[in-house]
């Protein structure tokens, strides 16, 4: 059965400007400004970029930011901490939630 | 008759988009560029393919079965050679130079013909529990001291260059800093070398440096003067990984996509000569390790009046877009 997903589709990123070019400008030279080098290193926002790749589930950054994180520098132990942070906030954003469920159930019980 | 090597690799794989890689000469030629000597300053020796370790991404092959190591008669020939040709760089490297029989002679040789002598250490071999009297001679010559150190994570690190070597290698850095090694001031220098533990290119070399610095002061106390980056070069046993581990394209692509024209005029290889543990020429150590000669010609240190002239012919081959990917390997 044919993936869903082809790697070689997150090469061919750049395409999507081929409709609404201004836009996809817009956005890539953003990008390129978000991780160039600034008061956090380009490794701490490769680090911050796989966490989010994972909360957000995407293969194509998952793919682009383990390379990434290899690439400057970083290596398993930080990755996978990294991986634990988006799991924590990811958990415990809904744990926390669980708070507004007990107002609710103990307004509603005896 | 120049006998340069041209590789090409085309990939077959239907699936995946086809990137060619061309031969290196060619990819020089697109940019109206030429790979020639500029006046050659460093001579390499190296001693030998004999290795107390097998490190993954070793273009050479060495390691503790490798019997290739440079006798004295070779020794003789290359100070020699050095005498008639005056270097400013002496460069001792191998295998391991530490397990040359020889090694303490040639650098007491070398020492007095050159302003600056390196030598480049594995550290595990220079901490093997018999190389004390080694050290001194290193301190009391004032030799620079090149010590592979790939990184900070101990896991990462042995992944590369086996297990329990990482705390060899601080061991030996914290032995060196007690010298004097790597303290500003001292006259003894210490640097460090990182390859990548792995198919990837390396980060930018002065953040690697600074928190290389930072860590090494922080966690163990150990101080250096400079590091370098090096990619690591698809040969000898790194290529064997690449090729079983399934990174061999990707890897090459990578180099080849990188390939930087502005690095050509740095490039090592214009101002480098490279003697084998047999005696014979080459324009750098990864033409030494597939055997490819200085200029394509086979020629033994005995044979050279002095270095090789400037603007002569530098043999390459497709590894050579290691040294020209990105900013460049000097």
């Amino acid at each position: 059965m044919e993936a869903y997903y082809k790697r070689k589709d997150l090469l061919k990123f750049e395409e999507i400007g081929k409709d609404a070019p201004e836009l996809a400008k817009k956005f890539f030279d953003y990008y390129g400004a978000v991780f160039a080098e600034g008061d956090l290193t380009e490794r701490e926002k490769a680090l911050i970029a796989l966490a989010v790749a994972h909360a957000v589930q995407c293969p194509y950054c998952i793919d682009a930011y383990t390379n990434a994180c290899l690439e400057k520098g970083s290596n398993l132990g930080e990755m996978t901490e990294a991986i634990h942070v988006t799991n924590a906030i990811r958990g415990g954003a809904s744990l926390v939630h669980g708070i507004q469920m007990r107002n609710i159930a103990e307004k509603l019980s005896m | 008759m120049i006998a340069e090597q041209l590789t090409e690799e085309i990939v077959e794989d239907p699936l995946e988009e086809r990137v060619a890689i061309v031969p290196f000469s060619l990819a020089l030629s697109r940019h109206g560029l030429n790979l020639n000597r500029n006046k050659t300053h460093t001579l390499q020796i190296n001693v030998g393919f004999l290795c107390n370790q097998t490190c993954r991404h070793c273009h050479l092959n060495a390691g503790p079965n490798r019997m290739e190591n440079m006798e004295s008669g070779i020794i003789e020939e290359v100070i020699s050679y050095a005498k008639r040709s005056r270097f400013e760089t002496i460069d001792i490297t191998g295998g391991a130079p530490e397990l040359n029989p020889n090694i303490e002679m040639l650098i007491e040789k070398v020492v007095p013909l050159a302003p600056k002598v390196m030598l480049r250490s594995n550290l595990s071999a220079l901490n093997d529990g018999k190389r004390d009297h080694l050290m001194e001679l290193l301190k009391s010559n004032r030799v620079v001291v090149v010590a592979s150190f790939p990184s900070l994570n101990e896991l990462q690190a042995d992944s590369q260059r086996g297990d329990g070597i990482f705390k060899v290698c601080i061991d030996a850095l914290k032995k060196l800093n007690v010298l004097g090694y790597g303290h500003e001031g001292s006259g003894l220098e210490l640097n460090l070398v990182s390859n990548p533990t792995g198919a990837f290119l390396p980060p930018s070399q002065s953040e690697t440096e600074k928190r290389f610095r930072q860590v090494l002061d922080n966690k163990w106390g150990v101080v250096f003067n400079n590091l370098f980056n090096f990619a690591n070069v698809p040969l000898g046993r790194f290529r064997r990984w690449l090729d079983t581990s399934g990174n061999l394209k990707n890897y090459m692509d990578k180099l080849y996509s990188s390939f930087n024209p502005c690095a050509v005029e740095d490039l090592m290889c214009r101002t480098l000569v490279s003697v084998s543990w047999d005696g014979y020429l080459y324009d750098c150590d990864f033409n030494l390790a597939i055997g490819l000669f200085m200029g394509g010609l086979k020629i033994h240190v005995s044979e050279m009046e002095g270095p090789p002239e400037y603007d002569n012919y530098i043999a390459t081959s497709d590894h050579c877009y290691t040294c020209t990917a990105g900013v460049g390997f000097t």
